[in-house]
């Protein structure tokens, strides 16, 4: 067999054509076309799968129409949904659209459709400047910023009046450097840098308060506001728990192959620096418990829910802003509770009760209790509802990681340092 | 103070007042009106009549109203001392998409691709693509293709990955090009480039180096040592690029070999990184680990928890999770699987908890020792009285007794108990078929299937047919007391029902009765082929496919790239390179070829065949594709008696008198039960005008490396032949068809040598008639039609 040349109908080069953002009402309220205008009569395949995923959380980020596939993400009641017409990487596109909705929150301060109509033109600026020919140019929040510079009131006035732009008039060098991700020139009175730990717990537990899984996402976030080309090295006490790790492009990943070091020149302002993931369940601890028992009765149609949460692991530090959400059946009306610590409110529409408890104290556990009216004549829920747990632990990482030196190289000045940890639960849900 | 204000409207006409504001002397005014401009733009409205208004206003020293006007439309500044001011022109001069106006951007970008500035000459790649997008034989001329393969040695990490990101594109559009062409040397480039690019370059990067192929073990393992680092990228587009080198690579690596296991082990930790990031991200995540555990299931074999579902996961992500679950599902872990499943069942979303008691199903039938366990956690599912629950439960044991026959048949009075709940066909029918396979252990079998036979019209045929079978197993089983019933159904099916299938059915059980009661049995209560532990597994060749397009769209619907939208890959069909031994040298063409003919036969021919609907080894409605026997109509059912008077009447009012010539065919032995099948219309000689069935698809292209064989059996002047279409779907010429019967159930076999002429180009179809015999050896239980396509 002869392999024989093919002449496909008009090849289109992006990769990315377009992009529409849809609220949710539906309304297509902001369109880019980077090359030709695709109609926006396209988007009548994404309202439709709209449509019958009933929840917006639910649409599927990929679907495939006669002549394109549209590629969508979810965020802030906001669809982003960009057109495809040839073979591209899905994870290429959804983290790009991911990136532009963290470019408008950083930009603006949240991603809403107001902030976006309000700064439409700098939200096309900074579309332009994100994609070319529908390859991402650039994408770096520092970079973006040099050129493009964030509206502030005050500078809104003063444009208004002087006919200022917000558009930079020195022209960013980061961009031509070997590190994009670093303005040159950069000039602090104060020279600081702040790194928080934050780690996150999801798990699963079961009725019985078994664990069923348990892991940790972590996450280093940086401020760092320093002069001049500073090389920062950053090392851990128990570097060891960091098997599973993602970084910015900053940190050099030879040395942390070789000595278990983070070093990097970092970028200027806020960075998220690395996140990792510690899965072994034995490393996991799971700081509080719950006792609980919901139950429904067929006969008066009513219920009973009947909730107390203690300290399990908790290291010694005390647990905040403790919070438990209850998705609750349909069938429930209302619920008529006493909570010895915190207050709970019953949203009849969106079914969800939520028990603000705040501190958690050990002597006198906090418990909530009382009686669930339902819809009579209907048959018991079949589901059980799940406790989803919010809460907060301060200047504890859970996973017991520590940060043990930053060293700074390079510069000569001395730098303020510092570094703060908090656990917080993540998707930590609790069956019944 | 918001650009809000660019909306409002005037009752003049926007277009009227904006020309006018273009056109105005005031710098301020000029740039509040293209602000306008572009406002309207971002809502799709038409501006295009403003072109030299906008135009116009160029003619000005403020950067902003500058870039505004070059977001409209642009010029160009290639000599700009400034290189973003250069940059910033050649990516608007591809912009221009006018055909005249290309020629005179040459000059300018063979400037921009020698620029000193790297910024300049990395733009200046991508413009070369946008440029051969618009005209691709000018880029040819222009020596811009070789110029761009220069731009890989560049210096610059940013150059390269942008002139590869360029040159796959413009590759993608000439399938078969040598433009990347990928030698250890370029490979090295690119690695180098890979540690200091963007990470949209390493995507890039990545991307063209999982098409090479490296020349032996070593090459290949010091390339995904290089790779390896991308794993901890945050960016996780990137992570499933490096994924794909590494998985590809990875066979050509000696299992013995201790990196091997490194390499493992390495992967694991990425892809479950993956799961922990936005929703959207999972998802496609998701669909690639499900092929990565099909291939290599060692990889995730201890990470079962980061696939248990939480009940706020969108539903597209839970359904994902849960097919994986049960790919890792062992021994191991099957306690914990189990207990998560049955949690799922009681959800709210019913999708889910329908896929879930499936899933408790699927783990039955793979994980032998967990059966018991999954038969008793269905049990208490059922006595949750929940409909759906119960029914999808039903449908799943019926699977479980076709895995481990006359091991649980002690719960099918708990079954039967729920036989008034069910509403859906599906389990309509797996209910009958547990009827009818166990009719000896049920008393009342009679009754039950009596009880679905007052509404016989109102079933789907899924029902139908199976109701039909279950109660000839029944009358072959207890003949004595279930004689009426059988001859009600004989009735319903043959006379009352307009459906061809169930009608076909129905004689042929009828015939076989009434010729062969032993034969009979031997066909309907033959002993079934076990169903296979792993049905759903993707096709071996389809899935090494799959994997070398891990991250692409074909990934994320589990197709070949080749079924995609316009402008997909073409013939190219990419396949693992094999470990060491195997020829590298293949030329992309013969490695095709060589998949053709690797292609095994189907596994098991799920559905379809006509044995395999007597026996009701599937419930799904038989669909065509079987080669039908010439069911000619006004049939021979002359010789029903053996069945018993009671069928008389039926025959005197459905078919009168039997032709003349109808015994003839009758006097062949009774014996050859089979043989008289295909007899029925030759015999009664009707050569012409006989009914043969429309030509099916036997084989769909995308099966078979682009083979298109649709076809029908018919008699033509008393002889049996195979009339067939071969349509090439493919890109290439196919030559030196044959064809080779495997033994079947009405000894069928070639009477003569397959004759195709011609090479059939693409495109092209050829209609082969095949005549044939009978006298070929029988092979009594195996499906009839599994064929097997061939194309050296």
């Amino acid at each position: 067999m002869t392999p024989c040349r093919v002449n496909v109908k008009r090849w289109q080069a992006e990769m990315i054509h377009s992009l529409f953002v849809i609220n949710h009402l539906g309304d297509i309220f902001l369109e880019k076309h980077w090359k030709s205008v695709i109609s926006r009569s396209v988007c009548d395949y994404f309202f439709e799968a709209r449509e019958k995923a009933v929840d917006p959380e639910n649409v599927p980020p990929v679907l495939q129409t006669p002549h394109h596939y549209l590629i969508s993400i979810y965020r802030g009641k906001l669809f982003f949904l960009s057109v495809i017409q040839t073979e591209v990487p899905p994870l290429f596109v959804i983290e790009f659209l991911h990136r532009v909705a963290d470019t408008f929150q950083d930009y603006f301060g949240e991603c809403s459709e107001s902030v976006i109509s309000d700064n439409v033109v700098i939200v096309y600026e900074l579309l332009e400047e994100m994609l070319d020919n529908g390859f991402p140019l650039a994408t770096e929040s520092n970079v973006l910023k040099e050129m493009i510079r964030p509206p502030n009131i005050l500078r809104s006035v003063v444009n208004t009046l002087t006919g200022g732009s917000n558009v930079g008039e020195t022209l960013p060098q980061g961009q031509l450097s070997n590190i994009p991700w670093r303005r040159a020139g950069v000039k602090y009175t104060n020279n600081e840098a702040y790194f928080d730990v934050t780690e996150e717990i999801d798990a699963i537990v079961d009725k019985s308060g078994t664990t069923v899984s348990a892991e940790i996402q972590g996450v280093i976030e940086a401020c760092v506001k320093l002069s001049g080309m500073p090389d920062l090295t950053m090392s851990f006490m128990n570097p060891r728990l960091l098997d599973d790790v993602s970084f910015h492009p900053c940190v050099r990943f030879r040395r942390w192959e070789s000595e278990r070091v983070l070093s990097f020149i970092p970028p200027d302002g806020n960075f998220t620096l690395m996140t990792y993931h510690i899965s072994s369940q034995n490393l996991v601890a799971i700081p509080v418990y719950v006792k609980q028992s919901i139950s429904f009765f067929e006969a008066g149609s009513c219920g009973r829910l009947d909730i107390t949460i203690g300290p399990k692991q908790t290291m010694g530090k005390t647990v905040e802003d403790l919070k438990v959400t209850v998705h609750m059946p349909k069938a429930v009306l209302n619920a008529n509770l006493t909570a010895s610590q915190g207050n709970y409110t019953y949203d009849f529409t969106t079914k969800l009760l939520v028990w603000d408890i705040g501190k958690l104290n050990p002597q006198k556990l906090p418990n909530l209790r009382g009686s669930l009216s339902m819809q009579t004549g209907v048959p018991n829920p079949e589901e059980n509802p799940s406790l989803n747990i919010d809460l907060k632990i301060q200047q504890l990482a859970i996973s017991g990681l520590k940060v043990s030196r930053l060293d700074m190289y390079g510069e000569t000045y001395k730098p303020f340092k510092g570094v703060k940890y908090v656990t917080k639960a993540g998707k930590f849900q609790v069956r019944t | 103070m918001t650009d809000s204000k660019y909306f409002t409207t005037t009752k003049k006409g926007e277009i009227f007042e904006l020309k006018a504001e273009l056109n105005s002397d005031k710098k301020e005014k000029k740039k509040e009106a293209v602000k306008k401009v572009i406002a309207s733009m971002t809502v799709g409205k038409d501006v295009s009549a403003l072109f030299p208004d906008v135009v116009n206003c160029m003619q000005t020293d403020n950067l902003e109203l500058k870039k505004l006007v070059y977001l409209y439309l642009m010029n160009y500044d290639c000599e700009d001392p400034n290189p973003l001011i250069r940059a910033l022109a050649v990516r608007t001069m591809g912009c221009i998409r006018v055909d005249k106006i290309t020629e005179y951007l040459c000059e300018p970008l063979r400037k921009c691709l020698k620029d000193e500035d790297p910024y300049v000459r990395k733009t200046a790649a991508v413009c070369v693509a946008k440029l051969h997008d618009i005209n691709a034989q000018l880029v040819e001329d222009q020596g811009f293709l070789d110029t761009l393969k220069d731009l890989i040695s560049d210096s610059n990490p940013m150059v390269v990955a942008n002139a590869v990101a360029a040159l796959s594109e413009i590759a993608e559009s000439h399938p078969n090009s040598n433009l990347m062409d990928l030698n250890p040397q370029t490979i090295n480039k690119l690695l180098t480039a890979l540690n200091e690019c963007t990470e949209w370059g390493q995507i890039f990067i990545l991307d063209c180096l999982a098409n090479y192929t490296p020349r032996d073990d070593r090459e290949s393992q010091s390339i995904c040592e290089r790779v390896t680092p991308r794993l901890s990228h945050a960016n996780s587009a990137v992570v499933l690029s490096a994924v794909k080198v590494l998985m590809k690579f990875m066979e050509m690596l000696p299992k013995d070999l201790d990196y091997y296991g490194t390499l493992l082990k390495k992967l694991a930790p990425p892809l479950v990184t993956l799961l922990s990031a936005e929703p959207e991200l999972q998802y496609v995540a998701l669909r690639n680990i499900n092929l990565i555990v099909q291939r290599r299931p060692e990889i995730l074999k201890h990470e079962m928890k980061v696939f248990f579902v939480k009940y706020n996961d969108p539903i597209y992500v839970k359904l994902e999770k849960l097919d994986i679950m049960i790919r890792l599902a062992s021994q191991a872990n099957i306690a914990q699987v189990l207990a998560e499943l049955k949690e799922y069942a009681t959800e709210v979303d019913v999708d889910f908890v329908r896929k879930a008691v499936r899933a408790i199903g699927r783990c039955a039938i793979k994980v032998e020792q967990s059966a018991e366990r999954c038969v008793s956690t269905l049990l208490d599912l059922i006595q949750t009285k929940v409909n759906y629950v119960v029914q999808e439960a039903i449908v799943v044991i019926k699977d479980i007794f076709r895995k481990y026959p006359n091991k649980y048949e002690s719960v099918i009075a708990t079954l039967c108990e729920n036989l008034d709940s069910l509403d859906e066909p599906e389990a309509r029918a797996a209910m009958i078929w547990i009827v009818g396979e166990y009719a000896e252990r049920i008393d009342n079998a009679d009754e039950l299937l009596e009880s679905f036979l007052e509404g016989f019209h109102d079933e789907s045929t899924q029902v139908q047919l199976q109701l039909l079978t279950a109660i000839v197993k029944l009358f072959l089983k207890k003949p004595t007391e279930t004689q009426e019933l059988v001859q009600q159904v004989l009735s319903l099916a043959t006379q009352d029902s307009d459906n061809p299938d169930l009608r076909d059915r129905g004689y042929i059980y009828w015939r076989l009765l009434s010729t062969d009661p032993v034969a009979a049995k031997e066909v309907v209560l033959a002993e079934k082929p076990l169903i296979s532990e792993e049905t759903d597994l993707i096709e071996p060749t389809l899935l090494e496919e799959l994997i070398c397009h891990i991250g692409t769209l074909a990934s994320v619907y589990h197709k070949p790239p080749s079924a995609f939208v316009e402008g997909s890959r073409g013939v190219q069909h990419k396949r693992l390179p094999g470990s060491t031994e195997s020829g590298e040298s293949e030329s992309p063409d013969t490695a095709s070829a060589a998949a053709v003919s690797d292609a095994p036969p189907a596994v098991i021919p799920s559905q379809g065949d006509l044995l395999g609907d007597l026996l009701n080894l599937d419930l799904t409605p038989p669909t065509t594709t079987g080669p039908p026997p010439p069911a000619s109509s006004g049939m021979q059912m002359g010789a029903m008696d053996l069945l018993g008077g009671g069928l008389d009447s039926l025959i005197g009012a459905g078919f009168g008198a039997p032709p003349a010539a109808m015994p003839a065919s009758f006097s062949a032995p009774v014996s050859g039960g089979l043989d008289d099948l295909f007899d029925l219309g030759g015999g009664v000689g009707m050569p012409m005008g006989a009914y043969s069935a429309p030509k099916t698809v036997w084989l769909p292209a995308l099966k078979a490396k682009g083979l298109e064989i649709s076809g029908t059996f018919a008699r033509r002047s008393g002889v049996i032949q195979m009339e067939m279409t071969l349509t090439n779907k493919a890109m290439s010429v196919m030559t030196d068809f044959a064809i080779q019967f495997n033994r079947n159930s009405f000894g069928l076999a070639p009477a003569g040598p397959l004759q195709v002429l011609t090479p059939l180009s693409p495109n092209q179809s050829i209609e082969v008639t095949l005549p044939l015999n009978t006298v070929g050896p029988v092979m009594k239980m195996e499906p009839l039609n599994n064929l097997q396509i061939r194309a050296p």
